[in-house]
Formats: C-alpha cells, sequence, structure tokens
C-alpha cells in the first residue's frame, strides 16, 4: 500500500503509537515533576480511568448516565469492605471491587436500559441516589457519609508499599495504561464501532441485524465496571472509602471531564481530568467561587467548542485520533 | 507505619536532581551565591507555616468562615506576643470544599508545595478521613479540630491529633447523668440516619443505661427527609425526655414540627447545639425551644460568671454577648466548636517551644511534645475551660456545658466535670512508629 493512503490498520497502528507515547510520557513525567504534581497525577489519572468508562456509555454509546457515582462508590466499597472485614489482600480486594461494580453495573443497566433519553438519565440518577442512601443505611458496616480508612499497613502487596510516592505513582500509570489501551482496543474493534453506529442511528443499526439492546448492556457493564475499578484503585491508593464518592456530585464529574475533554475521543477524559483539576486547584488560589470559574470555562467551551478540547484537535489537525 | 526497609526507592535520575538543588540550596543557603545574601541570617525569623485546611465552600461554609475568623484573630493574638520561638505564624490557607478527595489534596499542597509546616483545622469528619491517610504517609502534623471520635478510636496515626477539642463520645456520655439526675429516666432519641447520628445513638445509649436509664425508642430520620410529622406518632406516651441531635437546614422544620405535635404539654428536651450553630435563637418556630435544654461545647451567650478568659477570647475574634458578629448581629458564630481552633494553635506554639522546632525535620519532636502535655488549666490559651490531654489516644479531654432556653437566650444550667468525659483508652499512638 502507498504510505500515502490512510487505511484503518494505518490508524489502529496511529493510536496504538499515541497510547503508548502517552503512557511513555507519563511514566517519564515522575522524574521531572515536582513531588506536589506527580501525587496529583497520580490522582488525576484514577479520575481518569473513571471518565473513560464514561465516555464509553456516554461519548461512544450515546447514553448519559447521571448515575456513575453508583458503579465508582461500588468498586471503591467492593474493595473497602472485604478489606476491611474479610481481611483479604489488596489484589483479591481488587478482584472483588471489580465484581462487585461489574454485579451492581449488570444489574443497573439491565433495568435502566429499559428506557432511553432523558428517562434513562433520571433512571440512573434515581439508582446513583439509592446506592447512596443504602451506604448511609448500612451505616454500621459502610460508616456511611464519614467513611473509613484503609490503614498504610494493609495497602501493601507482596512488599510493594502502595502509599509510598513512587510505587503509588507508578500503580497509577499502570493502571491508567491498562485502561487505554482496553478502551483504545474496544472503540476499534468491531463491538465498538457498533457502539458508535448505535449512538449514531440506533434504528438502523437495529435494522442492520444488530443487537442493539445487548449491545448498549455490555456498553454498561463494560463501563461501570471500568468506573468501579478507578474507584477500587482510588480506596487502595488513598486510603479512604466514604460515601460522599457515592453523591451526585461525583455522577457530575466524570461528564464535566469528557465534555471539557472531549466526547467519544480515548483521550479525551484525561485531558478534562486534568483540566479540570488544575482549573480548580489555581482559581481556588484567587476566589472561593472557584466553582464558578469551572462552570464559566464549561458554559465557553461548550458554546465555542461543543466537541470538548481533544475534540477540537481530532476535527482540525489529527483526524484519525480514536 | 511504613517500615524503614519499604523506603521508596528513588529513581536515580530524579535523586541526582534533588542532589543538585540540595547542593545549591546549601550553596545559597551559606550566602555563596551572589545575589542571594543573608539567606542563613534571615531563618531564623522566617514564619512558621501553618496549613489552614477550612472549609470555605460546601456543607460546612458556615463553620469555616467562623473558623477562619477565629485563626485569624488567634494568630493575630501569638504574633503581637512573640509568634512561636520568635518567629511569627504565617497561615496557609486553603478551602477543602468540605470534601474527603478535597481535603487529602489540600494536605498534599500543604506537604509538598507550600512547604507547611504543620496542618489544622479541619471539621467535617468525613474530611478527617479522607485527609488523615495522606498526613500520615507525608509525614505531616494534622491537627484536627473536627470532634469526631476518629482520632480516639484509634482509627487514624501518629500524625493526627486532636487537642483542641473533645470529641463526641465524650461530650454525649457526660450528658447522661445530667439528664438522668434532672430531666427523666425514660428517653427516646431522635437522630439523623448517619455516622454522625449513629454515633450518638450508639454512645448516649449506653452511657444512659449505665445511669439506670431506659431508652425508649430510637427514632432514625434518613437525611433527605424535609418533614418530620410522620415520625413524631413513633414517640411512646411514656417518654420523658426526647434527645435530638437533628442537623442542616431542616432543623427549623424538625422543630417548629416538633412544636405544632406536642402543644403546650411536651416532655422534657434536650438537644445538642450542632443543631442551631450559625442559627439565630431569635429565628421563627425556635420559641417552641424555650425552657428545653442544649449542650453547647462553649457558651453562645456571655454569661453572668462569664471568665475574663472568654471575655478577652470574645473580644479578639469580635463576637458579641449574644454570640454574634459585633459588625453584624444577624451574623451568628458556631461559638460551640470554633473555640477549637483558638486552643489548637496555642497547643502547636507550646509543643513547637517545648520540641524546639525549627525546620520540618523536627516534625516528630514536635509530635512527641504534644503527646507529652497532659493539663491545660483555664487561660487565654484555653478560653473554654480546662483540659487535660490523652497523649496515647491524641485526644483532649474537657469540661461540657448545659444551656437552658430562657427568655430565647442560652442560659447555662451546668457545667460537667471533666471526669465526667473520660473513657477507657482504645489505642496507643505512641507506640506507633514515625
Amino acid at each position: 500500500m502507498s504510505g500515502s493512503i490512510t487505511t484503518p490498520t494505518n490508524n489502529k497502528a496511529k493510536a496504538l503509537g499515541l497510547h503508548l507515547l502517552i503512557i511513555g510520557v507519563l511514566a517519564a513525567s515522575f522524574l521531572i515533576l515536582p513531588d506536589y504534581h506527580s501525587g496529583i497525577i497520580a490522582r488525576v489519572l484514577i479520575l481518569a480511568i473513571y471518565a473513560m468508562g464514561y465516555n464509553l456509555l456516554f461519548g461512544y454509546t450515546g447514553l448519559l448516565s447521571l448515575g456513575h457515582a453508583l458503579f465508582f462508590a461500588s468498586g471503591m466499597y467492593g474493595l473497602g469492605l472485604a478489606m476491611q472485614y474479610l481481611h483479604v489482600s489488596p489484589l483479591i480486594g481488587l478482584i472483588a471491587g471489580l465484581g462487585f461494580a461489574a454485579f451492581v453495573s449488570a444489574v443497573v443497566g439491565f433495568l435502566a436500559l429499559r428506557t432511553a433519553g432523558v428517562a434513562f438519565m433520571i433512571v440512573t440518577l434515581m439508582f446513583a441516589q439509592a446506592g447512596y442512601l443504602t451506604i448511609l443505611l448500612l451505616g454500621e458496616y459502610t460508616r456511611g457519609d464519614e467513611g473509613f480508612v484503609i490503614k498504610q499497613s494493609q495497602r501493601i502487596v507482596a512488599g510493594f508499599d502502595l502509599t509510598n510516592a513512587t510505587n503509588r505513582y507508578y500503580v497509577s500509570v499502570l493502571l491508567f495504561a491498562i485502561s487505554l489501551l482496553l478502551i483504545g482496543w474496544i472503540v476499534q474493534s468491531g463491538f465498538g464501532k457498533t457502539l458508535v453506529a448505535i449512538r449514531e442511528n440506533e434504528e438502523r443499526a437495529r435494522m442492520l441485524g444488530y443487537n442493539v439492546q445487548l449491545h448498549k448492556w455490555l456498553a454498561v457493564v463494560i463501563s461501570g465496571t471500568m468506573s468501579g475499578s478507578a474507584g477500587a484503585a482510588y480506596a487502595l491508593l488513598f486510603g479512604y472509602v466514604g460515601g460522599t464518592f457515592a453523591t451526585v456530585q461525583y455522577s457530575i464529574f466524570p461528564l464535566l471531564y469528557v465534555l471539557l475533554g472531549g466526547a467519544g475521543t480515548t483521550i479525551g477524559p484525561l485531558i478534562g481530568a486534568l483540566f479540570m483539576f488544575y482549573l480548580i486547584d489555581i482559581s481556588s488560589q484567587f476566589t472561593s467561587a472557584y466553582l464558578l470559574v469551572a462552570g464559566v470555562a464549561l458554559i465557553l467551551l461548550t458554546l465555542f467548542a461543543p466537541q470538548g478540547l481533544a475534540g477540537i484537535v481530532r476535527k482540525r489537525v489529527i483526524r484519525w485520533l480514536p | 507505619m511504613t517500615n524503614t526497609k519499604d523506603a521508596p526507592l528513588q529513581p536515580n535520575r530524579r535523586r541526582a536532581l534533588k542532589t543538585l538543588a540540595a547542593g545549591a540550596g546549601t550553596i545559597a543557603a551559606a550566602g555563596m551565591l551572589p545575589g542571594l545574601p543573608g539567606y542563613s541570617q534571615a531563618h531564623s525569623a522566617e514564619p512558621i507555616r501553618i496549613g489552614f485546611q477550612v472549609h470555605r465552600t460546601g456543607i460546612g461554609a458556615a463553620y469555616g468562615r467562623w473558623y477562619d475568623r477565629t485563626t485569624e484573630a488567634c494568630v493575630a493574638k501569638i504574633n503581637a506576643e512573640g509568634g512561636i520561638n520568635g518567629r511569627p505564624i504565617e497561615i496557609v490557607a486553603e478551602d477543602d470544599g468540605t470534601d474527603p478527595k478535597r481535603g487529602a489534596e489540600v494536605v498534599e499542597k500543604f506537604a509538598s508545595q507550600h512547604n507547611c509546616d504543620v496542618s489544622f483545622g479541619t471539621l467535617f469528619s468525613h474530611v478527617v478521613y479522607g485527609s488523615a491517610p495522606r498526613a500520615g504517609e507525608l509525614k505531616m502534623p494534622y491537627f484536627v479540630v473536627s470532634e469526631g471520635h476518629h482520632v480516639a478510636s484509634g482509627k487514624l496515626n501518629r500524625y493526627t491529633l486532636q487537642p483542641g477539642i473533645t470529641d463526641v463520645k465524650s461530650q454525649v456520655q457526660a450528658m447522661a447523668p445530667f439528664i438522668a439526675d434532672n430531666l427523666g429516666k425514660k428517653v427516646t432519641m431522635i437522630f439523623p440516619d448517619f455516622a454522625f447520628g449513629h454515633d450518638h445513638r450508639d454512645y448516649f445509649s449506653a452511657a444512659f443505661e449505665a445511669q439506670g436509664g431506659t431508652i425508649l425508642e430510637k427514632i432514625a430520620i434518613p437525611p433527605t427527609e424535609t418533614s418530620f410529622t410522620k415520625y413524631f406518632p413513633k414517640i411512646p406516651r411514656d417518654t420523658e425526655v426526647i434527645y435530638h441531635v437533628m442537623v442542616g437546614p431542616a432543623v427549623l422544620t424538625f422543630v417548629k414540627e416538633m412544636g405544632e405535635f406536642f402543644g403546650p404539654s411536651s416532655p422534657e428536651i434536650f438537644g445538642f447545639i450542632d443543631s442551631l450553630e450559625a442559627v439565630d435563637m431569635a429565628s421563627p418556630g425556635l420559641e417552641f425551644l424555650e425552657g428545653s435544654y442544649l449542650w453547647e461545647g462553649h457558651p453562645r451567650y456571655a454569661q453572668e460568671n462569664q471568665s475574663e478568659f472568654d471575655k478577652a477570647y470574645r473580644e479578639a475574634v469580635g463576637v458579641d454577648e449574644n454570640g454574634a458578629s459585633i459588625s453584624d448581629s444577624k451574623d451568628v458564630s458556631t461559638y460551640a466548636h470554633m473555640f477549637g481552633c483558638w486552643e489548637t494553635l496555642h497547643i502547636i506554639k507550646a509543643g513547637m517551644e517545648s520540641a524546639d522546632y525549627k525546620t520540618t525535620a523536627d516534625r516528630a519532636k514536635l509530635i512527641e511534645a504534644v503527646e507529652a502535655m497532659t493539663d491545660m488549666p483555664h487561660s487565654h490559651a484555653h478560653p473554654q475551660g480546662a483540659k487535660v490531654f490523652n497523649g496515647k489516644t491524641h485526644q483532649t479531654f474537657g469540661h461540657q456545658y448545659i444551656s437552658k432556653v430562657s427568655g430565647g437566650k442560652l442560659v447555662l444550667a451546668h457545667t460537667t466535670s471533666i471526669e465526667d468525659t473520660l473513657y477507657e483508652d482504645e489505642v496507643d499512638y505512641t507506640q506507633q512508629s514515625f
């Protein structure tokens, strides 16, 4: 083939190259970043995983959920409760978190997908609120709104101390890398293309013979499980499990990250999470109305760059951006 | 705690950069680089940087506003008196949004970006829980002003201390003798159905039953509730005392609806001022509380026997005799809690001076110095009252106040002993390594 002709295979290779480059830059950044920023990047990467999970459903499948905090909290509590009460190792805890998030998202997906559009948003919001109230109701075990700490001594995997700044950073990068490569592979697979087809025209996809309901349900399960993995990772790396993470604002965060970064792009969630964190961190030094600043930024971006930052890049510079 | 054998393996390049930076710093400190003269002389007068984790936004904003004012007033006083070991205090305030994630980020910012010596000020328990692990990992002394039982329960770490305010367990159990002796032996509890309410439910029940009393009913109210009329019929007819700890914006509705339910013949009512912090006692609906009793961490209204220490503290912070801002009588303070900032800052000062604190390398010495503290007499540094600090549990114990609502004001009716507030140690943080 001529080098000037763009083929799907070329694009896949380019996308993989871009993802590996981003992972490499993140891995190398630790060597030059000041301590504060390397700590922050570790946290942002976990939040970016959360947003990547959200993006699969919103950006690629076209389903706007307002209840993803339920999945994040499911992963967090799945790991936290298993470690707290069953005294399992962090790795088993991580599996418990993933399993619980997968189970919750499978059930919620099964029920919520009986609706569509605005009703889907409301039903997911209601499920998340029910999840939050359940956490409060089971306060004897979950410690409700107050939450509980996973002690430093519990957060060691085979002598590898996850509370150490270096280790935490590279575990964050590793988890982010797995998630990014997985998402990159999914969205370029036949399954991912079908999700995009459903997003673009659900009826046409159905007419072409795709099992739309099954695809949407699988998208909810994968999206919820990935968001749950972020919740479990947060608990493990930062030592805290709490009901706050199941509140509605934590359902809004990934939506904002994705809108800012670029819905339907693999790198948009990372860009959005980074942008939002530093916007709040910097503006809070000047005003206590920093959420207003974030709101204005979101409005401006929606007005002038509705595709988000990565969306602009895809539109104007890198058309093969996955 | 992190074992030394688990010490991080820093990448070589980073270590090299740090070594270079340290070398340059050493040369600069020695005054050998042109353009950076006198750093070594200036060192002794460098301010002590205290990171102030403040709830400026979110549900804790009313508390944060007054914690802020109290902190500013206290720092002005300490600095006017010569600071800490001759060094002035500089407050580095960061809003945590009353959110545990942001709280942890703020602690990281204090430690890694602002180069603070210590951090302090957090009130809401979930922010303490979210932040304390990072404080421990960063080896940043974290002085909380929260009244949660989290510190003394042993769930946190050696770097987290609560020396300036008593905890909910001691407060609640100290109420039991007064209620049993003066108000009645049969209590119905009404509390919010989350951790704060559960603490009251569990600690008060145990303490009250130890006094020979009976808890007739425990009525948990879901946090999303906005109307309470359906819960009042659950109150048993032979209830002698209603114990309530409702919090949040719905508290005014709660009191109003309870008043309408009982009319003029209600049982005795006992509550916690947490429900009404920053709320004007003259607010419509609160007239039903006339004759009822409230726990106060520190009496909001200046009492007849006001101490000289309370008078000076009140004046310094800018609070009038009714507990409101001297510049705005509608701006009611969070008087029952905010003294904790004042007292904690004085304890940090005393600890640093005792430890001869110079740099962040002395943080462990500071914690040991605070752990060694015991009696804290009623004084200008402790205007709320005398305290006894338990270095093992990192928790202070002190007098509690019970006030009666009389003529729309809170009049002190009883002061508990410190002994009433004590309980068995649940942890010994001094056994944990640094």
